[in-house]
């Protein structure tokens, strides 16, 4: 398995001086082809700060990320651009979506920003939507769609131009428990299948009985990296009290509870 | 990548696009029938001294430019065909009177006009023939006066005008038909400078000269392009004139820089609205787009492509609108009643159309300003 994403001691401050914030205090990690990742902790952990630097939306102040061995800081503003669209996929927690465009017009998208719409593009569109089971929505607006279905078709999105990094900001935010359950398994069959290193940040912890490796982050710092399956489904057991959509809200941990995720009593645990 | 979003756009959102195109449309209209206004009034005010067949206009030096106000007499008339350079000069009298026969439609005001018969100043005749020096109570006619009046060559009209306070009737026969030729707003017609002596309006009917006094001159030269170095020769070589090209004359006309600044200024204004307008939609457009705009970056589109995307949508509403507005504007003009003085002509409609495509990427510039600013850390919340 090659390497598709490395970190070493990243580090980002926001302001100057006395003001100065660390978000991410020297992050060092690696992803491999067709290895899915979570990336989880509480608010101002600083794992969006994270994903803004893999998505080239920001340059760490210290430290440096490749992805598919190419060094993100040595590239120009302009070359990052070209960089995020061919190499990376991308999907939001919100406003996922061009509002005009169709589900297929929005999956292709991805393929005519990168001049490389043809047939072939378009079958493999559509493969990727039906593999998503959005076949029969695929000429319907964004506005016909449901959540979940909107969030499928941004993963589609995500990889139809065969990205070695695909990146999925808080998936699951605005989808109920069982839809939530549904797109990140469906995220993960993709992510193995096609080879790609995937990375999902997400602070609702039951979705991590999906990924084969957890970053935890707390202040900014990795607190802990594990790929050890216990470990991994022992978190997504626990109970956790749902956050507001925007974020806020606790994160904390409660009692570890035996069972399936589906048999949590949502009712209960609002 | 720009044209592909922008039309998709346009065409998934045509319904509110098309009402903004219809805006567009109606400042459009505006626009057009402002220019044709001041085409017409323009027209109305000024066509006479237009169609004069002369390279200069001579007047009293203290008139000011005021044809009514200026006064030549023979003997300058004479003075001023012997400048060298000079190939002849005409005298002209200008006044009015009112046409009471025939009257299909009421009596006319009309501008009466003397002229020497086979000297500058005489208008070209259509139909007909011109007048001439021995024949006193002849008349030529306005075309469209005529039309209106349903007079031809060799019929007879009656004008009326007033000396001292009686109204005094002047049966004339029609010799001739010039082209359009208004002045100060009514139809012109011209009769022997001697006849109109005779008959134009006077304060007392008692005092008489046998002296013909002229209100202005007109001058063709030998070589019209001289006319610059023309101007002082005439004016050193006779005392108390002013000569002056006809688009000077134009100018000076009573009222005409005035109604024309208005109508100008008018235009100008419009366009300024027109321009705010479409930026404040354009605008509020991009506002409402911003979480839009900062997806599609993070995803990897350029800052050109999104700027490409803003102004091909402002150039194509634009184009449709104006296009619209054109097209409606002509339909309005085809159906509108002969009195009003809109004169469509294609180069004030060419540059009116211009400006109010150049008015639309100019106020959208602000908006292309809004989506390059725009973070894509926006689409993670950051």
């Amino acid at each position: 398995m090659g390497i598709s994403l490395e970190t070493n001691q990243v580090t980002k401050v926001y302001g100057e001086g006395d003001t100065a914030i660390t978000a991410v205090d020297q992050a060092s990690f690696e992803v491999h082809d067709g290895e899915f990742v979570a990336v989880v902790g509480p608010s101002g952990s600083g794992k969006t700060t994270m994903l803004a630097m893999l998505a080239t939306l920001l340059t760490p102040t210290t430290g440096s990320i490749e992805i598919d061995g190419q060094d993100l800081g040595k590239m120009k503003s302009k070359k990052r651009t070209k960089f995020r669209r061919q190499n990376i996929g991308f999907t939001f927690q919100a406003n996922n979506l061009v509002p005009f465009l169709t589900a297929l017009e929005n999956v292709e998208l991805m393929l005519r920003l990168n001049k490389a719409f043809d047939k072939n593009g378009r079958q493999r569109a559509k493969d990727l939507l039906d593999r998503l089971g959005l076949s029969q929505r695929l000429n319907n607006l964004p506005n016909q769609l449901s959540g979940g279905e909107q969030q499928r078709v941004a993963i589609a999105r995500a990889m139809v131009h065969e990205p070695s990094l695909v990146l999925a900001d808080e998936p699951t935010a605005s989808l109920d428990t069982q839809r939530a359950f549904q797109v990140v398994e469906t995220f993960a069959n993709l992510i193995h299948e096609q080879k790609r290193a995937g990375i999902m940040v997400t602070h609702d912890l039951r979705m991590v009985t999906y990924v084969d490796k957890l970053i935890s982050m707390v202040d900014g710092r990795i607190e802990q990296i594990t790929d050890d399956r216990t470990v991994i489904d022992g978190m997504a057991n626990t109970i956790h009290y749902p956050t507001s959509s925007n974020g806020e809200g606790a994160d904390s941990p409660g009692e570890i509870v035996n069972g399936e995720p589906e048999n949590i009593d949502y009712e209960y645990a609002k | 990548m720009s044209f592909y979003l922008s039309f998709k756009e346009i065409w998934r959102n045509r319904g509110r696009y098309l009402l903004f195109s219809l805006v567009i449309a109606l400042i459009t209209t505006l626009v057009l029938f402002i220019a044709a206004l001041a085409g017409g009034l323009s027209k109305a005010n000024r066509e006479l001294i237009d169609n004069i067949e002369a390279d200069l206009l001579v007047y009293q030096e203290e008139a000011d430019l005021l044809i009514s106000a200026s006064r030549l007499d023979n003997s300058t008339l004479t003075d001023l065909r012997r400048i060298e350079g000079v190939a002849d000069a005409g005298g002209m009298g200008f006044s009015s009177a009112t046409v009471v026969y025939p009257a299909p439609e009421g009596e006319i005001d009309v501008s009466l006009i003397g002229t020497e018969p086979g000297r500058p100043g005489n208008p070209q005749i259509l139909s007909g023939g011109p007048l001439i020096r021995d024949r006193a109570n002849e008349v030529v006619l306005d075309g469209p006066l005529a039309d209106k009046l349903g007079v031809e060559p060799g019929d007879q009209i009656t004008i009326q005008t007033v000396q001292g306070t009686e109204k005094e009737l002047y049966n004339l026969s029609v010799v001739g038909l010039s082209g359009s030729n208004q002045y100060f707003f009514q139809p012109a017609i011209f009769v022997p400078i001697q006849t109109w002596d005779d008959i134009k309006p006077q304060e007392s009917t008692a005092r008489r000269s046998s002296r013909v006094i002229f209100n202005i001159a007109a001058l063709q030269l030998y070589d019209p392009e001289s006319y610059t170095s023309m101007i002082p020769a005439i004016e050193r070589g006779i005392e108390g004139v002013q000569a002056v090209d006809k688009q000077t004359a134009i100018l000076a006309l009573p009222g005409y820089t005035a109604q024309q600044s208005t109508l100008n200024t008018q235009q100008a204004f419009t366009l300024l609205i027109g321009m705010l307008v479409l930026g404040g939609f354009f605008q509020i457009q991009t506002i409402q787009k911003i979480a839009q705009i900062g997806m599609l970056k993070a995803i990897g589109t350029s800052n050109g492509t999104v700027a490409g995307m803003t102004i091909l949508q402002i150039i194509t509403i634009s184009i449709f609108g104006v296009a619209l507005g054109v097209i409606g504007t002509l339909l309005i003009a085809m159906g509108m009643p002969p009195e009003v003085p809109a004169e469509f002509n294609s180069t004030a409609i060419l540059g009116a159309v211009a400006a109010l495509l150049v008015i639309g990427p100019i106020g959208g510039l602000v908006s292309i300003r809004i989506a390059l600013k725009v973070e894509p850390l926006r689409a993670i919340g950051l």
